[in-house]
């Protein structure tokens, strides 16, 4: 499931010293710094991939089909001898890609959409309004495998269809947030000295609705992770023979007793990522909350 | 309450008329001409001038969508490629598989996202707290697909507890059918158990800073009634609603879930139209359930007036 933000929340803009405050209340929490640690040793392992000392990912060893863990083969080996540590390690790039470019997409297509519904308001706010409620009627899965049949199988036609079911809840909570701003009386102010709409926008709005949609951001980043997993594993997503955790497991429930170890490590890879962004979310809301200062 | 219902229902019409826009263009996402894809490997002229008559492709393509519209309206969805029923009567036929395994997946949420959360509410700061949060994340963290498999390995093939896969209707023989459906429900119950968890949570800190909880106590009264009778009671309202809400993501967890344990329900009925390019049953689909949700938004906001009754004024 996709957390949400409150759109009550973090309403008000933030001052220097709050933001140092929020800061100094990030650094403080445990929990977030654990999820920044985890998501960044992901990003990093992933950066690393084509430099670290493993077997590359297509490499098939036919004698070492089906292999347990070993000092070798840390992780052991899948159905054609391949290492199961490097498609992992490889897998992390497609799974990471997958989180930060469909959220990317979420975000440059909702976010501008969601401040002109909050800014124009009317008839421009009633339907992009409308057109964001059908868009969220749809169960995010459900919608993004819809996409992904239709686009065809692939990683970016899977990066585009989560990018895309996730927008709605980017063009509500940028909505909600400009309309919040707009109330506030250094808008008002800015307005009487005569500063042009895009001014306002680019100075006045968007820095102030930014620290909610940076939040969410992260938590949609987990959950478009796992959307990826579940598209790659219904073979909607990644393509072999290239590797990716969600078809990693689509294989190894094939072998489940000759071989658990193929369905093993990718699942906790994907949970560990998926913890640290839900963590760093969390951590997040907390520090930038303006009720809890 | 009946007025207010109505209201919400014309409020939306739009919306389901742009869901049915939204699904009219999938079909002309797909590459090429799309007569082509849907008449099959086979390429049957008949076939193909079939579906162009039938479609309207010759027609602009707001009329071709209006004709669509039309049908749909009617009820008719269009044929199945795979087996030529009518798509309405496939998605209905695999529904209650599906329900029957939303249902218990619900009942498992509930009997532990619930206690769980108040328990963890009313001892905010303890290790019971800590603990509590730290299995609700990591419930909205775990991929439950993965976790079917890892149950699969463990409850099947390890300890043979539990059957891996298959469907017994209920009809049939109840007591097998609930314990084929015991895993699954298990699996696809536990992100909802979280979000449950953490909803009671907020909702019983809320509750519990109260005026009433704080003269209940005042009164003398005993704390498990406090805690039953007074605090839960009204925290469970806006719990209520969200237990309403998670309609769609039972829907979509059931995609997965039914795929790993070979449920022969509605989700299964998703994948394998996807992959047999079935894309008249994705429409009727992704229509089904868009419409399915809204209609259980409706029912939200009329639960909550009903348990709410200052809302009523509004």
């Amino acid at each position: 499931m996709t957390a949400v933000v409150d759109p009550q929340v973090l309403a008000d803009p933030l001052p220097p010293r709050r933001r140092n405050r929020a800061w100094e209340k990030f650094r403080r929490n445990p929990y977030a710094l654990l999820g920044g640690a985890v998501v960044s040793f992901f990003l990093i392992v992933a950066l690393l991939a084509p430099i670290l000392p493993v077997p590359g990912p297509a490499e098939t060893d036919w004698s070492a089909v089906r292999k347990a863990p070993s000092a070798a083969h840390p992780f052991g080996t899948d159905e054609i001898g391949r290492d199961v540590l490097s498609r992992m390690i490889w897998g992390a790039q497609a799974s990471l890609l997958a989180g930060v470019v469909s959220v990317a997409i979420a975000v440059l297509l909702g976010v501008p959409l969601g401040m002109l519904a909050g800014y124009l308001r009317g008839w421009t706010d009633a339907v992009i309004s409308r057109f964001t409620e059908a868009l969220l009627a749809a169960p995010f899965l459900i919608l993004a495998i819809a996409l992904a049949a239709f686009l065809g199988p692939s990683l970016q036609n899977a990066m585009i269809a989560i990018g895309l079911s996730a927008m709605p809840i980017f063009i509500r909570l940028a909505r909600a947030q400009t309309l919040s701003v707009m109330t506030e009386d250094y808008v008002e102010s800015a307005r009487a000295v005569g500063i042009g709409h895009l001014g306002l926008i680019r100075r006045y709005i968007l820095p102030n609705i930014l620290p909610p949609i940076i939040v969410q951001s992260t938590l949609t980043i987990a959950t478009a992770i796992i959307a990826e997993a579940s598209l790659s594993f219904l073979g909607l997503g990644q393509q072999p023979p290239a590797p990716s955790w969600g078809a990693m497991l689509n294989i190894a429930k094939n072998f489940l007793e000759q071989a658990p170890w193929m369905a093993l490590y990718p699942g906790i890879a994907i949970f560990l990522v998926v913890l640290g962004f839900n963590l760093l979310g969390d951590g997040l809301r907390d520090a930038l909350d303006p009720r809890d200062t | 309450m009946l007025a207010f219902i109505g209201r919400r229902i014309l409020i939306a019409i739009p919306t389901v008329i742009l869901i049915s826009i939204f699904v009219f263009t999938l079909q002309h996402l797909l590459p090429g001409d799309p007569i082509l894809v849907m008449a099959g490997e086979e390429r049957d002229p008949a076939v193909i001038e079939a579906l162009r008559e039938k479609y309207r492709m010759n027609d602009p393509i707001p009329v071709q969508y209006l004709a669509w519209a039309g049908a749909a309206l009617q009820g008719d969805l269009g044929i199945s490629l795979r087996t030529q029923q009518p798509v309405l009567e496939l998605i209905g036929g695999k529904l209650p598989v599906t329900i029957q395994l939303a249902v218990m997946a619900l009942i498992i949420a509930i009997l532990i996202g619930i206690p769980a959360g108040v328990l963890s509410a009313y001892r905010k700061g303890t290790w019971i707290d800590w603990l509590a949060n730290i299995v609700a994340l990591s419930g909205l963290s775990v991929p439950n697909f993965w976790l079917g498999i890892m149950l699969i390995l463990l409850v099947s093939v390890k300890l043979g507890w539990l059957p891996a896969s298959g469907y017994m209707p209920l009809s049939e023989d109840p007591m097998q059918s609930i314990k084929v459906m015991l895993m699954p429900a298990f699996v696809l119950g536990t992100a909802i158990a979280a979000t449950l968890m953490r909803h009671t949570r907020s909702a019983m800190l809320s509750v519990l800073k109260s005026d009433y909880v704080r003269t209940a106590r005042a009164k003398g009264l005993r704390e498990r009634v406090v805690l039953v009778k007074h605090a839960l009671r009204n925290a469970l309202v806006p719990v209520v609603t969200v237990i309403t809400l998670l309609f769609g993501e039972l829907l979509a967890g059931a995609v997965l879930t039914e795929q790993i344990f070979t449920i022969p329900g509605f989700g299964k009925l998703v994948v394998d139209a996807v992959f047999n390019r079935d894309y008249a049953v994705v429409q009727g689909i992704v229509l089904c359930t868009g419409i399915a949700f809204i209609a259980m938004n409706i029912l939200a906001d009329a639960a909550y007036r009903v348990l709410n009754p200052r809302m009523s004024d509004q």
